[in-house]
């Protein structure tokens, strides 16, 4: 009679405590917390034990013993293992941004490298074209960071560097450094990145010379090499009158 | 006359004889060998995470971090199962229990004291962990510091502050805090279930074994939920069976929190109190589980 009573209460219990659980739950989808999805797919790629391990409120710590597997391969030069490994560690962990910018970093600038300069492939076309690929994969960890972390500035910045240095695509670059600027936490200097590539996007001269003089205007911290000649190119390229340009000798190079 | 007297001063609840049983339950527990089997491993593992990857600043904070909390949850998890599961079994098979139950003491009262004093023993572990952690981890935030102090000298000053900033934030995070008392609520959770699985298991391996399902179940608990509650097209065996799962298991994904909040994710502080209400609630009713049962428990 008394176990009947007992499990009646462990029912009764469950059934109050069920719409809780997943207000609960819905709160801390909302402020992305456990948005690690545990599926065949995932079970496929860290196996059994690495599985149950997550399962078991462990995935930060199998991702981290995964991602030392990644640095390990990275120091081998194992680039497909290294994508694996970084594919599933970010997986595993996607609110780590640490984890996305690492893997976008190997792909789009250790492994394109590689790729450029692979002595297994004779033609250079091949070779071209799969540097491209690793870049791709870079910048798909990065558009993936940036969805499950939208609200950090590290990642715009990351990826603001690679359509920098790697596309050379100055438009989506400022774009994606004035995204990072947006955020409180942002470093000073995204701001400035974000003007200087706009310099160099035909067409938008104005729109950067006007961002750039306004950070010139802010203060003798803002007033670094690249942007004085920045500025100066742009007043060049515009026409400025000489009245409205920067000194010559601006006080922070003095 | 006196004996109405004496009828007159006892109480049907003392906080007194509560405070008595859980104070004896912690020097008890203080005690056994095992506690401190687990402290030593859980302090050395937080005491090595700082060596297992000497990789850049960010990453080996990373790691520092993920592997601390990680053996922090693992240890107060192992303490929060072992430490219940001997209890009841010990004072039956010693004979304890029937001095104390003589007296004039409820066996709510009884069981109160013993999970306030399990509540105490994982308190102080935990409070003793973390301090433990976060001194490594200041530690390793001032060697970084004065390592990377003579490469930014002659970086502009807020260059220099930006550097700084980031190697601070990538150290200590103020949202760990919480998160670490989110470990705490799942610690007592598991106390108050393994209290209540002790009072009708015969030996303190069964509560051990059964706990170690109840985990490992309790982890899976939001995905059957969720497939029982969304999933239209099943079979009806599927359906009671994961309606089962959801109804019985307690939903230990819930204080999981930490693997986000070492990610540099911040806890609000309506989310930490909804999780915190539903810890509370869960030991709880555990609580007063484990009295229907031991009430009725033949001694």
């Amino acid at each position: 009679m008394r176990i009947l009573l007992v499990l009646g209460i462990v029912l009764a219990f469950g059934a109050i405590r069920l719409p809780i659980e997943r207000h609960l739950a819905a709160a801390h989808h909302q402020h992305r917390f456990r948005t690690t999805e545990f599926n065949l797919s995932l079970r496929e790629q860290i196996g059994q034990l690495g599985f149950i391990a997550a399962l078991s409120g462990f995935r930060s710590l199998v991702a981290d013993v995964l991602f030392i597997q990644a640095h390990v391969a990275w120091e081998r030069t194992e680039w497909g293992r290294v994508l694996l490994l970084f594919r599933q560690v970010t997986t595993l962990q996607p609110r780590s941004i640490l984890f996305w910018d690492m893997a976008a970093w190997h792909m789009a600038w250790n492994a394109s490298v590689a790729a450029l300069n692979d002595p297994s492939q004779p033609r250079q076309a091949l070779r071209v074209k799969a540097q491209r690929e690793y870049f791709a994969l870079g910048k798909d960890f990065l558009e993936r960071g940036i969805r499950n972390n939208p609200d950090r500035p590290q990642l715009y910045e990351s990826l603001g560097r690679l359509y920098r240095d790697k596309y050379h695509d100055h438009e989506h670059a400022a774009e994606y450094f004035a995204e990072a600027a947006e955020h409180p936490d942002a470093p000073s200097y995204d701001k400035r990145f974000a003007a200087y590539e706009l310099s160099y996007c035909e067409g938008r001269e104005r729109e950067a010379y006007a961002h750039l003089h306004a950070l010139y205007l802010a203060g003798k911290n803002e007033r670094l090499p690249t942007l004085i000649t920045r500025l100066k190119f742009l007043e060049g390229k515009l026409n400025i009158p000489p009245g409205e340009r920067i000194p010559d000798q601006p006080a922070a190079q003095k | 006359m006196a004996f109405k007297m004496i009828e007159q001063r006892h109480r049907v609840f003392s906080l007194g004889r509560v405070t008595a049983i859980a104070g004896n339950t912690l020097t008890e527990l203080t005690r056994q060998k095992v506690f401190y089997g687990v402290l030593v491993f859980a302090l050395l593992l937080i005491g090595t995470s700082g060596f297992m990857a000497q990789l850049s600043f960010q990453q080996e904070f990373q790691v520092l971090k993920d592997v601390s909390l990680g053996a922090m949850s693992i240890f107060i998890s192992l303490l929060a199962i072992v430490g219940p599961a001997r209890l009841l079994a010990q004072e039956i098979e010693d004979r304890t229990i029937y001095t104390i139950l003589a007296k004039p003491v409820s066996r709510f009262e009884y069981l109160l004291g013993k999970l306030i004093g399990i509540l105490l023993l994982l308190a102080i572990s935990l409070v003793l962990m973390s301090a433990f952690f976060l001194s490594m981890l200041y530690l390793r935030e001032q060697t970084v510091l004065r390592e990377t102090a003579p490469q930014l000298a002659n970086l502009p000053l807020p260059q220099m502050n930006d550097t700084l900033r980031t190697i601070r934030a990538s150290a200590f995070n103020a949202n760990l805090l919480p998160a670490i008392v989110v470990i705490y609520f799942k610690g007592c959770l598991l106390a108050s279930l393994t209290l209540f699985i002790s009072t009708f298991a015969t030996t303190n391996i069964f509560t051990i074994f059964v706990m170690v399902f109840i985990y490992f179940i309790g982890h899976l608990q939001a995905m059957a939920r969720d497939y029982w509650l969304q999933e239209k097209g099943m079979g009806w065996l599927a359906h009671v069976f994961l309606a089962f799962v959801a109804l019985i298991f307690p939903d230990l994904q819930a204080f999981n929190l930490v693997d986000d909040a070492v990610a540099g994710a911040v806890i609000p502080l309506a989310l930490f109190l909804k999780t915190a209400l539903l810890g509370g609630f869960y030991t709880t009713i555990y609580l007063l589980l484990a009295a229907t049962v031991f009430y009725g428990k033949e001694l």
